[in-house]
């Protein structure tokens, strides 16, 4: 069932900082290798839109949040090692 | 107490931080546009510091603010905050605003990450408000979710960095492990105490039960600053900072009125009465009258109209006031229609510290011109004794800047001597008037003995007296002095008496004398008369012997010319030598 969930993705940047865009790459990586056609990644880079980072309460970047399926999930980091988002999205059981 | 031409304020500018004490410490504030560190262990006020910082510059500094809250919700500290009386509701609409930027305890932290998203929100929010003020509280509770020391180090100096970019006046609060400030350097963020331009270390002890409460300003760049550790309060208005004495303090107005002891002849040993705003010290064993003397001064201040506040920390207000009525000292009328407040101070429990601030607030709100503290000795059982020197002096200091008249009195024990030798509490040497009460042993008897040991700037007796209570009131009994030793008591009153039989004899044997002489002038008179008398006599008779010789003689010669009538023919000269 879960196979068919399509995966919705926000990636909360700090301009072209390092961690951001490995974090970025990681995820992009990611999506590609497991969850190809079934995935949607918005990018809010903080220095362009920092009204935004105010609201949603996004003090640390990269922040990658998400918000499909349910429950949202908050991983702060530049997802490497890539296990406990792996672990977090309950895609590492599932595909083993 | 403004400093504005302090001679520690020649340096960078100072952001006022509205903590009565630090900016007397740090002579104006914290440093202007640069980073301060706050460190401290658990619930040594941080954030209530923190908070007022912001608070002050909000309130009265037209410096809007902002508190990023890393450890509670902004909710909460706003609501903490309201016993202090801040408000902060009133401010978060314009000047203040609180960033909520608690990590969530289901965060998932994956790999390295930066703090650019804070700092951007920041910005914005800046801008928006015009924020010159931020406070960063709990740093660390953020810091430790970094994967390793060099991305934390990294972090810091980017938000030093951003913080200096915008020119915030910033504090960052840190915790301590413990009570152990020192180990602040062990940490990975350690090495901030040697970043920022200031840093300030709270510290939190226990020591003999009581708590003690101290701040301490480890680092000032381009500024001096006090840098021993000062006591503080966590009071009614938030933060308070003790400091003894600044360099720019001001001095006291000095009058040269003075006011009454409440007892008129030891207003004549000090040739007048204390000095308005002096602290006098009343030392003495239990017993001797300590507690009498300051009731008698309360009653004159109170007789004058003028307010006092009466603390007392060995009886009950009611007790007090009961035991100086048996000696003439009246103060329930006073107490009625207000001019005098008893406060037992038995109630108040905690620091030296904490009985300073609560005397203090209770004058203020008293409008108290003259306060007696009975005894300050009290406080030498609660904390260590450097503190509680330090209030002493501070409590004098205060008195003196607020124009207050002091009356303490001071308990001695009973084995040690009149010195203060080996006592924590040694104030003697500040106040202006030490009188001290004895008693002394004489002949089987213990009379109350008083002495002015000192007092500044008046001409006072050098002289022992006795002091005398009775249910008259309170006097001071004239001096005999016998082989060179002040008579007090029995021995006084003997001596008293007998002067007064020897007096007595004196007069009479006066009284004698004159009645006896007066005699011998009566008799002198008398006979004076007499001599007179006897005089007039015998010049009476004098003058009746010249007459009678006269008329003789006359007679003798009638009674020739009669015979030679009678003869007729005789020549005259017979009859000249043959008369008869």
């Amino acid at each position: 069932m879960s196979q068919h969930l399509i995966f919705n993705f926000r990636l909360y940047v700090a301009g072209d900082a390092l961690n951001s865009a490995q974090a970025l790459a990681n995820l992009t990586n990611l999506c590609k290798t497991r969850l190809p056609d079934r995935h949607q990644i918005e990018v809010v880079d903080v220095y362009l839109e920092p009204k935004r980072a105010l609201a949603d309460g996004i003090f640390m970047t990269p922040t990658l949040i998400k918000l499909t399926p349910t429950p949202t999930r908050k991983i702060v980091g530049s997802l490497n090692p890539m296990q406990p988002m792996l672990l977090l999205l309950g895609l590492e059981t599932s595909t083993a | 107490m403004k400093s504005t031409q302090s001679p520690l304020a020649k340096s960078p500018a100072k952001a006022p931080s509205g903590i009565s004490g630090l900016d007397d410490i740090t002579g104006g504030g914290l440093p202007q546009g640069r980073t301060t560190l706050l460190v401290g262990g658990p619930g040594s006020g941080k954030t209530i510091f923190a908070l007022q910082f912001l608070e002050h510059g909000a309130q009265d500094c037209q410096e809007p603010g902002i508190f990023v809250a890393f450890e509670e919700s902004s909710q909460r500290i706003v609501a903490n905050a309201e016993s202090f009386g801040w408000k902060l509701d009133e401010l978060q609409e314009k000047s203040l605003f609180f960033m909520d930027a608690q990590p969530s305890p289901d965060l998932v932290q994956s790999g390295d990450f930066d703090l650019g998203g804070m700092l951007a929100a920041l910005e914005v929010q800046i801008k928006e408000m015009g924020a010159r003020r931020i406070v960063l509280d709990a740093l660390d509770i953020l810091l430790v979710l970094l994967p390793d020391p060099p991305a934390i180090r990294r972090e810091i100096y980017r938000l030093h960095q951003w913080l200096l970019a915008y020119e915030m006046t910033g504090i960052i609060t840190l915790k301590a492990d413990g009570d152990q400030t020192s180990s602040i350097g062990q940490q990975p963020f350690g090495f901030m105490q040697f970043m920022v331009d200031c840093a300030v270390i709270l510290n939190h002890s226990v020591e003999l039960g009581v708590s003690q409460r101290s701040l301490r300003v480890q680092k000032y760049r381009g500024s001096s600053f006090d840098e021993n550790e000062s006591p503080f309060l966590i009071g009614k208005k938030g933060f308070e900072v003790a400091v003894a004495r600044t360099l720019d303090r001001m001095d006291a107005n000095v009058t040269n009125e003075r006011v009454s002891s409440g007892v008129v002849r030891l207003d004549t040993m000090l040739s007048g009465g204390y000095y308005r705003g002096a602290s006098v010290l009343i030392t003495g064993f239990s017993g001797t009258a300590k507690t009498t003397l300051s009731g008698a001064f309360a009653e004159a201040a109170c007789r004058r109209g003028e307010r006092t506040l009466f603390v007392s920390f060995d009886s009950d207000g009611s007790e007090v006031i009961r035991n100086l009525a048996s000696v003439g000292i009246r103060l329930d009328d006073y107490v009625k229609n207000g001019s005098l407040r008893m406060v037992s101070a038995r109630a108040i429990t905690g620091s030296a510290e904490t009985y300073l601030v609560r005397i203090k607030t209770l004058a203020q709100e008293h409008e108290a011109v003259c306060l007696v503290i009975d005894p300050v000795s009290t406080w030498s059982k609660s904390g260590n004794d450097l503190s509680v020197q330090n209030v002493a002096e501070r409590l004098i200091d205060w008195s003196k800047a607020e124009g207050t008249t002091l009356v303490c009195t001071r308990l001695l024990d009973e084995m040690s001597s009149l010195v203060e030798a080996g006592s924590p509490l040694q104030i003697s040497s500040i106040v202006d008037t030490w009188i001290h009460l004895n008693y002394l042993v004489q002949a089987g008897e213990r009379n109350r003995g008083l002495s002015i040991v000192k007092s500044r700037g008046m001409a006072h007796s050098n002289q022992v007296r006795e002091l005398i209570l009775s249910d008259a009131g309170v006097t001071l009994a004239d001096t005999y002095t016998a082989g060179g030793e002040v008579l007090m008591g029995t021995l006084r009153w003997e001596k008293e008496s007998a002067e007064r039989i020897a007096h007595e004899a004196h007069d009479a044997a006066v009284k004698l004398k004159r009645v006896k002489l007066d005699a011998e002038e009566a008799d002198l008179e008398v006979r004076l008369k007499s001599l007179q008398a006897e005089l007039t006599a015998k010049q009476t008779e004098k003058a009746l012997l010249v007459r009678a010789t006269l008329s003789h003689e006359g007679e003798i010669s009638q009674s020739r010319t009669r015979m030679q009538e009678l003869r007729g023919a005789d020549g005259e000269t017979p009859t000249e030598e043959k008369p008869q």
